[in-house]
């Protein structure tokens, strides 16, 4: 269960890979491909391993409070998939 | 700014969290055999 | 914004893209994209292909397709696989099987990151070697045996669907079910030696519809390479981007190391560069005239009025090209029927496009031209798609499509 009070990181076997738009993230095992589309996503995704909990990564990419919610839905869809995991 | 809930959808909640993240499969692109 | 609309401006990098390592191959398909048969002489050298994989690690190319001919023919193959695959290119490599015994295939199942995809065109010997020789079934069988025996996990069957196997398609599903593998679906293009045999294989409008509606019902798990977005004008969209990717999100880096928008596109028309020119492939992908060309957003052209435009994209631009249709017009299998207007409106007496890149063995080609088109008599008799191989062949047994290996 995503928990964003946790810290996480992006999974050891996905490659993230910067686009003008934001990001393509790919996981090597379960061989899914996902799109960051916004740049603050892509920042927030690849600044998790630098903070305690997810919460602090969201606040550090600057996501607007109103967006918050959305942003969090999203990174626990990207923990269902795997793209993300718990920081152990 | 009062919180999003399910119950008082915000009209721009939605297309953000639809245009946050897509997942596509990485078989499914035309122009590879 | 769509995500389709992203890639309007392009990628940094393919996302995967198709690599035929040669133009040799043990069989002489009928239908060949890529008219392979005789190696090349101007092949990439081993040294000169790892050097291509190192360019696709620094670009963060997640995959790779390799195909050719027959991929495996090339003694350098299995070093070619270790190496991308320890560079951070995961690998999915199409084959006929003939290399796959039990040995090849305890390796594979020992070797992370790699996928293989075994080519099949009929659901019964008797199909598919029509299209792909004697033998042929027996040998996808074999090899399909014998990764299920060394617990290769979920290869992949490709089957290129014509008009001779759209009924086979539970057949398929039950094939890849029997051995743990995973069923691919992809459309017949009028490539290569596709050209030769579109009009006599692709599938009719009406099994475009079958296929469409066996597609929503039971193709679920079913891939398709998103090679059937053209259908989606049917109704509910197909899983994938649904979109030509030629140039924008795959292209294909063929055996002489030139790069091509796209495998069905192997025509200097789409040639937009080779890798052993300075700046090599990366060069070519970022900077090549061509790859920006298509990168320009598309307007749709003739097809801008069509409601189902935003679904079908116009088609594929390699079935366009090939027969003979302008590319900002319908795609020749339109499901509106447009397409089969524009074939019909073509000017006979202009010559089809056909590409000069031609490995074929010598009986495979030139002892049948395109089919010609008659123009002015309007829509065809549908009572002639009811037997597509009348006519062709020396006997009843005999379709005449089916050229034997040397």
């Amino acid at each position: 269960m995503f928990d964003p009070g946790l810290p996480y990181r992006c999974s050891p076997s996905v490659a993230l890979r910067p686009e003008p738009f934001g990001a393509l993230v790919y996981h090597f095992g379960t061989r899914r491909l996902s799109f960051l589309k916004t740049p603050q996503l892509v920042d927030v995704v690849s600044g998790l391993e630098h903070h305690p909990d997810v919460h602090g990564a969201v606040e550090a990419a600057g996501v607007p409070q109103p967006q918050r919610p959305a942003y969090l839905r999203a990174l626990a869809g990207l923990a269902a998939n795997g793209t993300i995991e718990e920081r152990l | 700014m009062a919180p999003t809930s399910e119950t008082q959808p915000a009209p721009e909640e939605p297309v953000v969290e639809e245009t946050l993240v897509e997942e596509v499969s990485i078989d499914g692109m035309c122009g590879v055999y | 914004m769509k995500l389709v609309d992203h890639f309007q401006y392009g990628l940094n990098s393919p996302i995967c893209l198709t690599w035929e390592l040669t133009y040799a191959c043990n069989l002489a398909c009928v239908h060949c994209l890529s008219s392979s048969g005789r190696r090349d002489p101007r092949e990439l050298t081993t040294a000169e292909a790892k050097g291509v994989v190192d360019e696709l690690m620094a670009m963060q190319v997640f995959y790779v397709n390799i195909g050719g001919g027959e991929p495996t023919v090339r003694p350098d193959f299995w070093e070619l696989l270790d190496y991308s695959i320890d560079h951070n290119v995961g690998v999915k490599f199409s084959t006929n099987g003939i290399k796959l015994d039990r040995r090849r295939a305890a390796q594979l199942a020992r070797t992370d990151y790699v996928d293989v995809q075994i080519s099949l065109d009929g659901a019964t010997a008797d199909v598919n070697d029509h299209v792909r020789g004697p033998g042929s079934y027996d040998t996808a069988m074999r090899a399909l045996e014998n990764l299920a025996a060394a617990g290769f996990g979920q290869p992949k069957i490709s089957v290129v669907m014509t008009r001779q196997n759209v009924d086979q398609l539970d057949d398929f599903k039950a094939i890849a079910d029997k051995f743990g593998a995973q069923l691919r679906i992809t459309r017949l293009r009028p490539s290569g030696r596709g050209a030769d045999v579109w009009e006599e294989l692709h599938p009719t409008a009406a099994q475009q519809h079958q296929l469409y509606d066996w597609l929503v019902a039971r193709g679920e798990d079913v891939l398709t390479g998103d090679s059937f977005f053209h259908l989606s004008a049917y109704g509910e969209a197909l899983p994938g981007l649904n979109l030509c990717g030629a140039g924008r999100v795959v292209c294909l880096i063929d055996p002489v190391g030139d790069v091509y928008a796209c495998p069905f596109a192997i025509h200097e028309q789409f040639l937009a560069g080779n890798v052993r020119s300075p700046g090599g492939f990366q060069e070519v992908w970022q900077h090549s005239e061509l790859f920006l060309q298509l990168r320009q957003p598309q307007t749709g052209g003739a097809c801008r009025s069509c409601l189902h435009y935003d679904s079908c994209q116009g088609g594929c631009m390699a079935a366009k090209f090939f027969t003979g249709l302008p590319l900002d017009g319908p795609d020749p299998e339109c499901v509106r029927g447009f397409g089969e207007q524009a074939l019909a409106d073509r000017d006979g007496a202009v010559p089809l496009p056909r590409s000069n890149v031609d490995h074929s063995r010598s009986t495979s080609r030139n002892t049948r031209g395109p089919v010609p088109v008659t123009i002015g008599i309007g829509r065809p008799d549908r009572a002639c798609e009811t037997s597509p191989i009348a006519g062709f062949g020396a006997s009843a047994n005999d379709s005449g499509l089916f050229s034997p290996a040397p």
